[in-house]
């Protein structure tokens, strides 16, 4: 009778398999995606007539041109100062009769407030680089988020996005998101 | 009595791990065949800018991707160095855009249909012109939901 073949010690096998698995866990981490999501307008009958004016006072126009400057509400900026500008805006602190108005509106655990009628009006030339296209959506949802922010937790004691549902969506009454994109116009060229 | 005498003498026998391996090769293969990514070969150069207002991209089946950009070297030949659409594997033109965001609610429930997002993953250097148009198309086949594809990033002023 030959003799019995002596058993391999298969114990370390395990310690190669984790290895292998721990090695594809971290590597593939898969990108998540990232971004700065809205709503875009639907799309324009073409027989609809644009009558629906908004008083001036209640619009914060935004232009950029082909060479990414800034021109808002007339003045010439830079994107830095944009946040503040748009803050200031949006909630009217000393009721400045050329900053929006207000309008009374029954609001879920906050009662009758005023909420701002303000529309932030945003163009954009055809040359206008995308970078900062993009870094004017960031600063514009900025100061909504922080004025959101500072509500809630002046309320209820905690950040916007800790809040639950309800919460949520009467905060967001409040300071709705009102980006009006204008039809883009080709003021330059490319 | 006899049967149930105690062994103290003797030692624990070694447990049997050699079953082991076969439970993490399971494990691993589960994760290697579960993680394929749905990797679309990029033709065009796309580094998108970064933002700090940014949400993640929830249900990313329901996502279609639009990719604008520079065409890498290997295709500037053919078809040069202004910034192109890429749609799934190709090069496309701003029109092929209503039949691209067809063709991907076609694959979806019709329940989801209105929950579907476009993501923009926009090379930051591409000038709006080319963005408008593309944002003309998809409003013009009410594809409503978009999202800005950026990077996390910290605030650069």
């Amino acid at each position: 009778m030959p003799k019995k073949l002596p058993e391999y010690n298969a114990a370390s096998l395990a310690d190669i398999a984790f290895m292998l698995l721990i090695f594809f866990l971290v590597t593939t981490t898969m990108d998540t995606d990232l971004g700065i999501s809205t709503m875009l307008p639907p799309p324009v009958p073409e027989d609809q007539e644009n009558d629906d004016k908004i008083k001036e006072r209640n619009i914060f126009v935004v232009l950029i041109n082909k060479n990414d400057q800034l021109l808002v509400e007339g003045k010439l900026m830079h994107i830095r100062n944009l946040k503040e500008e748009a803050k200031e805006f949006i909630e009217n602190p000393a009721r400045d009769e050329n900053l929006p108005e207000f309008k009374e509106k029954e609001v879920d655990f906050f009662g009758l407030v005023e909420v701002s009628k303000q529309v932030i009006s945003l163009q954009n030339d055809r040359g206008t680089s995308y970078g900062l296209y993009v870094q004017v959506q960031n600063e514009l949802a900025m100061a909504y988020n922080e004025l959101r922010d500072e509500l809630s937790l002046r309320k209820f004691g905690k950040k916007y996005d800790d809040l639950d549902k309800a919460h949520k969506s009467a905060v967001k009454k409040i300071f709705p998101k009102s980006i009006s994109e204008a039809e883009p116009k080709n003021y330059g060229g490319n | 009595m006899g049967k149930f005498r105690k062994d103290s003498g003797k030692e624990l026998p070694a447990i049997n791990t050699s079953a082991l391996p076969d439970i993490v090769f399971m494990l691993l293969f589960f994760f290697m065949v579960s993680t394929t990514m749905k990797e679309v070969d990029l033709k065009v150069q796309v580094k998108i800018p970064s933002a700090t207002e940014v949400k993640k991209l929830e249900k990313k089946s329901l996502v279609s991707y639009i990719n604008v950009g520079a065409p890498k070297d290997q295709f500037r030949k053919l078809f040069g160095t202004e910034p192109r659409i890429q749609l799934n594997d190709q090069f496309a033109n701003v029109s092929d855009i209503g039949d691209y965001i067809e063709s991907e609610r076609i694959q979806r429930d019709e329940k989801e249909v209105p929950l579907m997002t476009t993501s923009l993953k926009v090379d930051a250097k591409t000038k709006m012109g080319i963005v408008s148009d593309i944002k003309q198309e998809l409003r013009r086949v009410s594809a409503l939901k978009i999202n800005y594809s950026t990077r996390k990033g910290i605030k650069e002023n």
